[in-house]
């Protein structure tokens, strides 16, 4: 109860300080002010809410009269909301170090300090409601208040653009929410989370709901199709807000739609999960495609969101299943796979935001074609970054490599299933699992390539140096989480011990009994595996190889002007380019993802004319499904237009009509 | 509930019918308000009556106030309005006597229907009163449809409202706050319209709802 009244405080002190940003917003030292306070406060709540969490306290409830008279705000501590109102403040508190050092460059920072408490209030907000009505609120408050902070530049017309199809996306994402709710709560008009879990709905029902819920979610979340705002929208705000938006936001969308998967709809069928599935296999692949063909960095990162939010699902899809078929050990693995890789994709995302946004600052460029040859200009940024990108495709032995490794475990229980067709679509997700690694490997690889290897590949590039320290700071100490989270994982998988009993009512076994930090999912004979080990093989290998190569072979070093095939002009120009170096992926993938043709127009032998080679692509989903709706909308539209011109006895006419015709439809039914 | 008592409210929500088609008929302005004076004056009997049937005080200040009002003020306040616009005394109906006479025929026919069918439950007295209620509502309706004269737009307006006061009656246990607010509101929507049509009549020299429509701006 403390902990649930000291959470509601600290969002009340983040909702004051919005104000008082509002006030000081002008002064020069505003950053510091508003930042520093936000990290104090989110600090605060870091600590209170993961007390309750690891300390596995009851859950706690509280009804405040404020909202609707008759109803209240309803508002609950358990573990599932714990463990993301702790995963939020986390990177909240990370955000706003980090913002202490970038938001001295911001160029409108009235636009945005105000805005920034009261996101971080929102997205600590909606996982404490615990009524429809307080739900959708924060809800709205959360995704308004990030609205706000991604026009900050609204000047820039693909921002405003971007500000416009969230606006549309979340209002679409919130309409399917409060329908969810309205079936949920019935005829009786039961609002409040726990009448709706006293009556759990007929399963048609709780299939509508669920269907609505995961667009609801879904949109906000990423899951494709419903993903199209994100690439949009994030890489828009400034980078703290994009790191928040991409690494917070979209999980307390995953919060939302586990509040109704796994609690509100009650006990889940296994025919669910064929819509989670296959949806976030379609998101993850749609995802981590993009994001290999995308040449802007933070919409880079976004992309590879979209990606994660897919692999995420996918893992909740199988959790759902194994639920489902009383096969409850499973099911508590898949969810530890999905909330550790919930957690570890906000600790990575954030990072790789931090870094795009540290680029940002240092060069003022996000295309990856003017970047290069930043490490050597920006070590403290380049280095984390490293890790960063090196976590998020799924090394070892990073923390990336033990959510995605545990999610294949997850996958490799599919023979369990007593439905063939669960049997068989897991195998196909496991595949999907498989390439998505894969290609997120690649992407990064291109990203951290391009963006900081080579020779600059233009002078703002090359004019580039490191930035301020709170920056630094913050990138060194999620780069030092990701690698902690990656070797020693046992810890963090008890420690999410509590969410898995409550949610799927079972848990995988306790780590820290296996020896030698080593984690196994199901039991030590079948797979098991252990990071400290790769760690101190790979540090190992590294320091015996750089000893070697330094004993034996730097003093026979000499620097030269690199042999130029004979070409007399060495451009930056000339070393590989974000599109060329996506050209394999391009010609394999493209076709089918993005109706990808590549034309080169030859010059003829003698024609001193330069050869072209130009790449026509196009987004499917955007083509095929919200080109024909708005379309159809502005068709419409332009039909009723007419209406808006009648006189006053024409629109009293329609009116009267209208009446006429409910009230002779009333008569005949009756 | 006795036979009189019964007897007695329904003769007077029928007369409020009765004054509903009245108005439709009416082609000088004058006679136009007269009827809706003599309409709100059998409301506030209507309601009076319901207040010594059910046994409710409060309905008896519903009562006084819609004769306050709607008999004296509003009347009051419109023929001064005509006096001082120097309006046509005659009214420009858009559909003739005839027709529109059927049409609220029509309207009676539906509401009667409606009532009966869907308010099986309900005792005779409500479902009646009911009936008259939405009759009196549409013919307000009908008559804001069928007029041209921004003045006949307010007397149906007015008169409309005259039947959700009955229909508000009949239903037990209106509290008075209700009536107080919707009061309020018919003088306000009063003092609105009446600014409206000084403005109309400054600007247009006219009070013809069709001299509104060319100045509706861009049209595509």
């Amino acid at each position: 109860m403390i902990a649930l009244v000291g959470l509601l405080l600290v969002d009340l002190g983040l909702l004051t300080l919005a104000g008082i940003a509002a006030v000081v917003a002008r002064r020069r030292d505003a950053h510091t002010i508003v930042y520093g306070a936000a990290l104090a406060l989110s600090a605060l709540g870091l600590a209170i809410s993961s007390a309750h969490f690891l300390g596995r306290e009851a859950p706690a409830s509280l009804v405040l009269p404020i909202g609707l008279p008759w109803l209240g705000a309803h508002f609950r501590l358990d573990a599932l909301s714990a463990f993301f109102i702790a995963l939020g403040h986390l990177g909240a508190a990370a955000a706003s170090l980090y913002a202490i050092g970038y938001g001295r460059h911001e160029t409108h920072p009235a636009r945005v300090a105000p805005f920034y408490p009261a996101f971080l209030a929102g997205l600590a907000l909606v996982p404490l409601a615990d009524d429809a009505y307080t739900f959708l609120v924060t809800w709205e408050f959360m995704s308004l208040a990030s609205w706000a902070l991604v026009m900050a530049h609204h000047r820039r017309a693909e921002n405003a653009q971007a500000g416009f199809v969230y606006l549309v996306m979340a209002a679409f994402g919130a309409l399917a929410l409060l329908l969810a709710f309205g079936l949920l709560a019935g005829a009786s008009g039961g609002y409040a989370f726990d009448a709706m879990r006293a009556h759990p709905p007929k399963a048609v029902v709780a299939g509508f709901a669920l269907a609505l819920a995961l667009i609801g979610a879904g949109s906000k979340a990423g899951l494709a199709p419903l993903h199209v705002w994100l690439p949009l929208a994030h890489p828009a705000a400034p980078s703290h807000v994009s790191a928040l938006m991409s690494g917070v936001m979209t999980k307390v969308a995953i919060y939302g739609f586990m509040r109704f998967a796994f609690d509100l709809l009650g006990p889940p069928d296994w025919r669910w999960s064929l819509a989670v599935m296959p949806l976030g296999a379609a998101t993850a692949l749609i995802g981590v495609l993009s994001a290999n063909m995308e040449i802007d960095l933070k919409r880079l990162l976004a992309y590879s969101t979209v990606e994660n939010i897919g692999l995420i699902f996918i893992a909740l899809g199988l959790a759902l299943a194994f639920e489902a078929d009383d096969l409850s050990r499973a099911a508590a693995l898949a969810l530890t796979a999905a909330m550790l890789h919930a957690f570890n994709h906000m600790l990575f995302k954030s990072l790789l935001f931090f870094a795009a946004g540290a680029v940002l600052t240092a060069t003022g460029a996000r295309d990856l074609n003017r970047l290069g040859g930043l490490f050597d200009r920006m070590r403290w940024t380049s280095l984390s970054a490293l890790i960063g990108c090196a976590a998020i495709a799924g090394l070892p032995p990073l923390n990336g490599f033990v959510s995605e490794w545990l999610m294949l475990q997850a996958v490799l229980l599919g023979p369990a299933f007593p439905q063939w067709t669960l049997k068989l679509m897991t195998l196909g997700m496991g595949a999907a699992v498989a390439l998505v690694a894969a290609l997120a490997a690649a992407a990064f690889a291109r990203a951290f390539g391009i963006a900081f290897l080579g020779r600059p590949r233009s002078p703002e590039a090359a004019r580039a140096g490191e930035v301020d320290a709170p920056m630094r700071y913050a990138m060194a100490g999620l780069a030092g989480a990701c690698l902690l989270a990656g070797i020693f994982p046992g810890v963090l998988i008890d420690a999410l011990k509590p969410l898995a009993q409550a949610t799927v009512g079972a848990a995988m076994p306790l780590q820290s009994k296996i020896g030698w930090t080593s984690i196994a999912p199901i039991a030590e004979l079948r797979s098991s595996y252990n990071g400290l080990l790769v760690f101190v093989f790979f540090v190992t290998a590294g320091v015996m190889a750089s000893f070697v190569i330094h004993r034996f072979a730097s003093a026979a070093l000499r620097r030269a002007p690199a042999w130029d095939c004979g070409f007399p002009n060495s451009d930056p120009a000339t070393q590989y380019t974000a599109q060329s170096f996506a050209q394999p992926i391009r010609r394999v993938y493209g076709g089918f993802a993005f109706a990808a043709r590549e034309t080169v127009d030859m010059p003829r032998p003698g024609d001193p004319r330069a050869a072209r080679l130009t790449i026509h692509m196009h987004d499917r989903v955007w083509r095929g499904l919200y080109a024909p709706i708005g379309a159809a909308v502005e068709g419409i539209a332009t039909r009723l237009n007419p209406l808006q011109f009648l006189t006053i006895r024409q629109y009293l006419s329609v009116v009267f009509g209208a009446l006429i015709a409910l009230l002779v439809l009333l008569a005949a039914r009756s | 509930m006795n036979g009189l008592d019964f007897d007695v409210s329904h003769m007077l929500a029928g007369a409020l019918v009765l004054f509903g088609f009245m108005l439709l008929y009416q082609t000088r302005l004058y006679a136009l308000i007269n009827v809706y004076a003599a309409q709100a004056i059998v409301l506030s009997l209507a309601v009076a009556w319901q207040a010594y049937v059910q046994d409710k005080p409060h309905l008896y200040a519903t009562a006084a106030i819609a004769f306050a009002f709607k008999a004296a003020l509003i009347p009051y306040a419109l023929h001064r309005a005509i006096v001082r616009l120097g309006v046509a005394r005659e009214v420009e109906t858009v559909v003739g006597v005839g027709p529109t006479m059927l049409a609220g025929l029509a309207c009676v026919a539906l509401a009667i229907v409606v009532m009966l069918r869907i308010a099986t439950e309900t005792d005779a007295l409500a479902r009646e009163d009911l009936a008259f209620a939405l009759s009196v509502i549409l013919l307000g309706l009908l008559m804001m449809v069928v007029r041209r004269s921004q003045v006949s737009l307010v007397i149906g307006f007015m008169s409309l409202e005259n039947g959700l006061i009955l229909a508000a009656a009949g239903a037990k246990g209106m509290p008075l706050v209700v009536e107080f607010a919707v009061a309020f509101s018919v003088v306000v929507a009063l003092v609105v319209i009446w600014v409206f049509l000084f403005r109309l009549r400054d600007r247009f020299g006219a009070l013809d709802a069709q001299a509104l429509d060319a100045f509706q701006g861009e049209r595509r």
